[in-house]
């Protein structure tokens, strides 16, 4: 349990920082060549250190995102005196060995790169968050960033926009750092929706420059400082049925499902279209 | 045989007094105040000659039905049906009546400025006509796409109007539909008193008449016996006011004197007895179903101070019973205005005629009273509710639950369908890289993270923890995409491009955009063609569009050099939604001309 706050006036640039890494094996090792683990670490747990120096009252919180599962690696405000980044490494490598007691024995040849579950770090970000909401007046301002490079998992999609809407509404930006090969759709929204920040950064040994340029910013500064901004967000959709990226289709009205082509019943809620032939001319909308 | 330019129409038609019937074969001569129908059998008596002032509205059967049929119809309910040999002529023949009445009817409707008569093409209500004229007198922008479009012939009135029912609704709902409630304060009993002379003067408005009658309904029965026939209205409102001076009085007895004396001012003196059926009757349909647990605080009985918390100044002491009917329980009168006060108005009539207000009170409770009396089947359904809430419990056999099954369908075809979704996403997003196969198995990986992890532990931190000639270009990156940002977005995140351009050109291409919405909305809502309505439809809108087509072409080149660029990434969106509508349209001829190939009669 976190001290309570002093009561002393909070300045406003005082933030809670939680950090999603991800943790996903089999992405570290397929981007070995090019960025270690170990590397990734000592650049962040370096931005973790300047974070906490920046304010005496500033709190950073790491969630560690596995394949299995997610878990509290590190919390600065636990025990009496502020803790450094570093003492998350043994409770990461516990992390990292019960999340491969979870996974399955008959996992043994890789078929492409797993996705981690980004789903239930940010859920579990936002309840942390919603503790501190609740702790009383005096609490920093929170923000998320997710350190994130496996690929999007279709699964989540529908839990990821939940914690999404459910961040945009307590104003909690989430920001993104991809360091995957590609654009991360799902994060690339949550950016959008909730005023953070999304990067991905062109050189990852230049990670903590990064780091410390973009996501170091307070909220409150952010207001004066212009950072960098996405060209565009994809916000395309794909139809259901050839899972082509369309521009012009068939919506279903019942559950929003798209169609590139005039379907006679919908594949994801099951209700029949109208026909499409019929003498009275207004009838014929598109279905 | 007559185009519409033309002042006369002349058909061969039948008319029909009803749609069933065969109808009398005739020739209907158009013009323009007037029709005329001359049967071909010179013997027949159907003949008529009508001029278009009486005619109100027309009606016809869609293109297509089994029956060209034209309803022409008055105002006071005669309708004149007419059968044509085939649609085409129909058509001639409705588009000259639409234009004969709306010249007719012209004289007595107010026309906006811009003389944008809505050209009739259904049956509207004046009402409806109204709003929309208003709706349009008051945007300025709607004006305008609707001279464009409705005046210059792409769209009809009932499209364009028909994606606009909301605004339309919300016009209309504008209106204060709230009346103005009773008064909750009761009228009081203490009138104006001159400290000087013994006068008393009381004030009723008719307001006051209307709540007196609604509360206290021995009074307005009261006043309809009475005046009239046996005393003048000013009469019976000082009596009534005595009677109220007395009960402020509170001097039960003297109130009783003066009732035996008087035998009017007794009725206002005694209890109501008609409240007192009503409220009789009301407690007869409380539902004792209804399980409401008494505790302490419901006990007034008991309590010391009476009448709800009200002090009672007089003592208890207990009156002849031949007064009793003379005492007024202030309880009593608050719940009854209380309940008045909440039904709210009841009638509507003016409140300036006393005995009309009376009149229609209690027209409204006799309603009630009959409505109440004739309701057999609600006490049937009552009784039956009461035997089968006091049933006894345990002797019952269970019931099943009148609630129809849940049907949930497995969650997971929904997030299996999302998912290769998902993964398609992905794949147009990926600039140029493919996705990176991970050969290792499960176990290696996780051996490896957690070697990197022990790595850290042990050697710390890699000093120094960037390279300085790295750091730098990662910054000099950085600041280069945030500024060339701010090039192309504006230094203002409020400030838009269109602010920066002149000012003629951003009025156009604002039109434009609204116009191509509006068009393009059309166009594609007619897609897939079933019929020939639609295929006209289709094609007008696409020559509209294409005339725009080129408008744009023109604002491009016609913008400063500097402006052009972004002139020119506004336009483009433009530009690609109207091809692409243009492409839609081309395959879809193609597609049809391909198969009117082989069915001659086209389709």
């Amino acid at each position: 349990m976190s001290p309570p706050v002093p009561s002393k006036i909070l300045t406003d640039d005082v933030s809670l920082l939680m950090v999603l890494i991800d943790t996903n094996p089999h992405f570290w090792s397929s981007i070995k060549p090019h960025f270690s683990f170990s590397k990734f670490l000592s650049h962040v747990l370096a931005f973790l250190n300047s974070i906490l120096l920046l304010n005496q009252l500033n709190q950073v919180v790491v969630l560690a995102t596995g394949i299995n599962s997610c878990g509290y690696v590190f919390d600065s405000s636990s025990g009496s005196v502020s803790q450094r980044a570093e003492s998350l490494l043994p409770k990461l490598e516990e992390f990292a060995e019960n999340d491969e007691s979870l996974s399955e024995r008959d996992d043994d040849s890789g078929n492409g790169v797993g996705s981690s579950l980004l789903s239930g770090s940010l859920s579990m970000a936002l309840c942390y968050i919603q503790r501190v909401f609740r702790s009383g007046p005096l609490h920093p301002q929170p923000r998320i960033l997710c350190l994130h490079g496996s690929p999007d998992g279709p699964g989540q999609y529908v839990a990821i926009m939940n914690s999404i809407f459910s961040a945009q509404r307590s104003m909690v930006p989430i920001d993104s750092c991809v360091i995957g090969i590609q654009h991360s759709a799902f994060l690339q929204q949550a950016s959008y929706i909730t005023g953070g920040v999304y990067l991905k950064p062109q050189q990852l040994d230049g990670l903590f420059q990064y780091l410390a340029t973009v996501f170091a910013t307070d909220l409150h500064s952010r207001n004066f400082l212009r950072l960098p901004k996405p060209v565009g967000v994809d916000f395309r959709a794909s139809c259901f049925c050839h899972k082509n990226t369309i521009d012009m289709g068939f919506i279903c009205s019942v559950c929003l499902s798209i169609f590139c082509k005039h379907q006679k019943k919908c594949s994801t809620c099951g209700s029949t279209f109208g026909q499409a032939k019929t003498l009275d001319p207004s009838a014929s909308q598109q279905r | 045989m007559a185009d519409k330019q033309q002042q006369v129409v002349v058909k061969r038609a039948r008319h029909k007094s009803s749609v069933k019937d065969p109808g009398t074969p005739g020739v209907l001569k158009l013009t323009k105040d007037r029709f005329t129908f001359m049967p071909n059998d010179p013997s027949s008596p159907v003949k008529h000659n009508v001029e278009f002032r009486t005619i109100k509205g027309h009606k016809f059967t869609k293109d297509g039905t089994k029956q060209a049929l034209l309803n022409l119809t008055q105002d006071q309910g005669g309708n004149y049906i007419f059968e044509f040999e085939n649609f085409p002529d129909r058509n001639v023949c409705k588009d000259f009546v639409a234009s004969a009445i709306a010249l007719s009817g012209e004289a007595g409707r107010t026309v906006p400025e811009k003389s944008a008569v809505p050209i009739q093409d259904e049956q509207l209500s004046a009402a409806e006509m109204e709003r929309r004229i208003k709706l349009l007198q008051e945007d300025s922008d709607l004006q305008k796409l609707h001279k464009q479009f409705v005046i210059g012939g792409i769209l009809s009135e009932a499209e364009f109007w028909a994606t606009r029912k909301k605004l339309l609704e919300q016009n209309y709902s504008r209106r204060p539909k709230q009346r103005v409630a009773l008064k909750n304060d009761m009228w009081s009993t203490k009138p104006l008193a001159d400290g000087q002379s013994n006068r008393v003067t009381f004030n009723l408005t008719p307001e006051i008449i209307l709540q007196i009658f609604a509360e206290k309904p021995a009074v307005r029965q009261a006043y309809l016996n009475f005046v009239p026939n046996k005393m003048t209205e000013k009469e019976f409102w000082t009596k009534y006011s005595r009677a109220e001076y007395l009960h402020s009085t509170k001097n039960v007895i003297a109130a009783a004197a003066e009732a035996a004396e008087d035998e009017e001012l007794a009725v206002f003196l005694k209890q109501d007895d008609m409240l007192v059926n009503e409220a009789r009757k009301k407690i007869r349909q409380v539902d004792p179903t209804l399980d409401m647990e008494a505790d302490e605080g419901d006990d007034y009985m008991h309590l010391p101070i009476q009448d709800h918390g009200l002090p009672r100044n007089d003592n208890k002491d207990v009156l002849d019973s031949q007064y009793e009917p003379y005492r007024r329980s202030f309880s009593q009168h608050l719940n009854q205005h209380a309940a008045v006060v909440l039904q709210g108005r009841v009638i509507d009539v003016e409140l300036g005629d006393t005995r009309s207000v009376a009149e229609a009170l209690a027209r409204t409770k006799h309603a009630e009273l009959a409505k109440d009396a004739s309701d057999v089947y609600l006490d049937k359904e009552r009784l039956e509710r009461i035997s089968r809430m006091t049933e006894i419990e345990d002797l019952q056999a269970p019931r099943d639950p009148a609630v129809a099954p849940l049907s949930i369908k497995d969650p997971r075809d929904y997030f299996d369908s999302q998912q290769a979704n998902a993964f398609s996403t992905l794949g147009d997003t990926v600039s140029g890289a493919k996705q990176l196969k991970c050969s290792v198995s499960t176990r290696e990986a996780y051996c490896s993270l957690k070697e990197c992890i022990s790595e850290i532990k042990f050697q710390g931190l890699t000093e120094p923890t960037i390279n300085s000639e790295v750091a730098f270009k990662v910054l000099n990156g950085l600041a280069q995409n945030i500024s060339s940002n701010k090039y192309h977005l504006g230094r203002n995140p409020n400030e838009s491009v269109l602010d920066s351009l002149p000012k003629i050109t951003r009025e156009e291409l604002l039109l434009h955009w609204s116009s191509i919405q509006e068009l393009l909305k059309h166009f594609w809502s007619s897609y897939p063609i079933t019929t020939k309505y639609l295929l006209t439809k289709a094609t007008k809108l696409k020559d509209a569009m294409s005339q725009i087509y080129p408008k744009l072409q023109e604002i491009k080149e016609s913008v400063q050099s500097d402006l052009r660029h972004q002139v020119s990434l506004l336009v483009q969106p433009m530009l690609q939604a109207l091809d692409a509508a243009f492409a839609h349209y081309d395959a879809d001829v193609q597609n049809r001309s391909a198969r009117s190939g082989e069915r001659p009669n086209g389709f």
